[in-house]
């Protein structure tokens, strides 16, 4: 799938990894913990409010801080479908890669989506469209290799497949 | 064109002769680096790539340090995990409680990175390596779950930015915390996203092993993909005797691209504190004003060093610690432990009101060993400052340099040795 329609949750620049999923809940990366934690920092009782299929709205650096992989992981499991930022940590930004959480990078359109707005953020063809404001953005696509990993769902799906083939 | 250090290590490691900014790369890696947090995950995924062994036992390594020893249960379960793992895969470079130290401390003290080297680690202070020469760099656990299995990771050459040092530090407290934190409060936090940072000039000479440490540490605050730094004779000096392995050194050529160049006076720097809520929000010691303390932890990969427990103590000796304060010290190895007993420096610790711990990376990520309340504040020598990093949500991190937090301790606010 290359295209998600959601309502918008919009949070600041600069969210880091521990304001995503706190490192005092690491003792247990099962992903109830994780989905329950979510974002609680930023947004109280997130959890509770986002619904399967909703999509994050970031401004700058998204993601940065800390490695771990827990944080795209937690935004999976709340049921977030894409993230949309205007600039991605470096870490975040292979991780979400890696473990098939879809991201997109897209400062103006950042600035055009409010929380509740509704979109459509079509990864594929890097265009995202507000259907609440009207407004239509492009988007950065992202470069051949690392979309073979996108369509293979992951990295380990990729590695897998080379794995194999190298027989 | 030239390459630069960074380009050099990974065209090697990709088998090419040269690479440019913005290549995608598939390289082979030196050391595969996790810990008792991001560890497990990887195991995880390594399990369903349906691969029996690690493509090197020599290279994976994997160091129980950020909840351990274990502070519950569930941290035990963790440490458990990679422990079997490390057994089951008869990995070489496993220490267990009572050989472990906090990774980035250990790795460079035990030899396990050399100059020239290519380290991915799922830790994001793995940057930590780049003062050996070492191309090092965060990554995830699927990205290590990948290397352990295949011995390659895939990465995209960064730009470089370089920094050049000037001068000499004229300050006597000013370290390598300094320059850094002036540097993220000078670029921002994602001043250097997705780039390397190169140090360089003629001030490098005057910033000990364990500053440079301390500044590669934190290139990741400003978003560096790693930080880098040419060999000289300190890095010499550190490496022998601990690196077994044969080993390459790079430097740039004088034709190098790079994509941006900062110039740093060190003469003029003054002792930083990085206030609450991101790395970048650094203030010169003198215009930090009258910041009353609760808790102070000196250690961390950043700085859990030999010299920042000397620096230290060099403050604390013959001072009490204020009788508000909690003082957490924590070396970042067992071999520095030692030393500190040997040199009377958790004596004079102890004799100052503070604890002296066992290594682990506690504290930082507010994991244990000195977890804040609501609205407390602390001075740490940490790396961290963001909402809720230490504890509470509401509780607030300042960060800076081993002398800083020493002189804090004792004052019961954020001060300078010099106003004691």
């Amino acid at each position: 799938m290359t295209k998600y329609i959601g309502k918008v949750w919009l949070v600041g620049d600069d969210i880091d990894t521990d304001l995503i999923i706190a490192a005092r809940y690491l003792n247990d990366a099962s992903e109830e913990n994780m989905k329950k934690h979510c974002l609680e920092d930023v947004i109280p009782n997130f959890i509770d409010k986002v619904q399967k299929g909703d999509i994050l709205v970031a401004g700058k650096n998204f993601g940065c801080g800390s490695s771990r992989e827990h944080a795209p992981f937690a935004i999976k499991a709340a049921g977030i479908s894409c993230v949309v930022a205007k600039s991605f940590a470096r870490i975040f930004y292979r991780n979400a890669i890696n473990i098939g959480l879809p991201i997109v990078i897209a400062p103006e359109a950042v600035e055009g989506i409010s929380t509740g707005d509704n979109i459509e953020v079509d990864v594929k063809q890097g265009f995202i469209y507000n259907s609440t404001t009207g407004q239509e953005f492009e988007t950065e696509t992202f470069p051949p290799f690392i979309q073979e990993i996108i369509e293979a769902g992951n990295l380990l799906n990729y590695v897998r497949n080379r794995v194999k083939s190298d027989g | 064109m030239g390459m630069t250090i960074s380009e050099k290590i990974l065209a090697a490691h990709a088998g090419v002769e040269e690479v440019q900014a913005g290549d995608l790369i598939n390289a082979k890696v030196d050391v595969v680096l996790s810990n008792d947090i991001t560890g497990p995950v990887a195991i995880q995924e390594f399990r369903k790539l349906g691969v029996e062994k690690v493509f090197d036992k020599e290279k994976v390594v994997i160091i129980p340090d950020h909840f351990a020893p274990a502070k519950d249960i569930k941290s035990a379960e963790q440490c458990k995990v990679i422990r079997d793992f490390a057994r089951e895969q008869d990995l070489t470079h496993y220490y267990e409680v009572g050989q472990m130290g906090i990774e980035h401390c250990l790795l460079p003290e035990k030899g396990i990175v050399a100059p020239g080297d290519l380290v991915i680690g799922a830790d994001s202070h793995t940057t930590t390596y780049g003062a050996l020469g070492a191309f090092a760099t965060g990554v995830g656990s699927t990205d290590v779950a990948a290397a352990m299995a295949t011995g390659e990771v895939w990465l995209r050459v960064p730009e470089t930015i370089k920094v050049v040092l000037k001068g000499k530090p004229q300050n006597p407290w000013v370290v390598g915390k300094d320059v850094i934190l002036s540097l993220i409060g000078r670029i921002g936090v994602d001043g250097a996203l997705y780039q390397a940072m190169e140090f360089a000039g003629e001030g490098l000479k005057y910033l000990s092993m364990d500053s440079r440490f301390t500044i590669a540490n934190m290139a990741i605050e400003a978003g560096a993909k790693n930080a880098i730094m040419a060999f000289d004779e300190l890095t010499r000096d550190y490496v022998v005797g601990r690196v077994h392995k044969p080993y390459v050194y790079y430097h740039s050529d004088p034709d190098a691209y790079y994509v941006q160049e900062i110039e740093m006076d060190l003469g003029s720097l003054k002792p930083q504190v990085a206030f609450p809520h991101l790395p970048s929000n650094t203030r010169d010691i003198d215009q930090v004003g009258d910041v009353a303390i609760d808790q102070v932890v000196i250690g961390s990969c950043t700085n859990g060093r030999m010299e920042d427990m000397r620096t230290a103590a060099k403050v604390l000796k013959g001072r009490k610690v204020h009788p508000y304060i909690r003082l957490i010290v924590i070396p970042g190895t067992q071999e520095i432990y030692q030393k500190c007993i040997k040199e009377g420096i958790v004596d004079t610790v102890i004799e100052a009101g503070g604890v002296f711990s066992t290594p682990t990376c506690g504290p930082c990520l507010g994991g244990y060993m000195g977890i804040l309340a609501k609205g407390e504040r602390a001075v740490t020598t940490t790396n961290r400052n963001f909402v809720g990093r230490m504890g509470h949500p509401e509780s607030e991190v300042y960060l800076a340099s081993p002398a800083i937090a020493a002189a804090s301790a004792i004052k019961g606010k954020i001060c300078s040795p010099e106003n004691l």
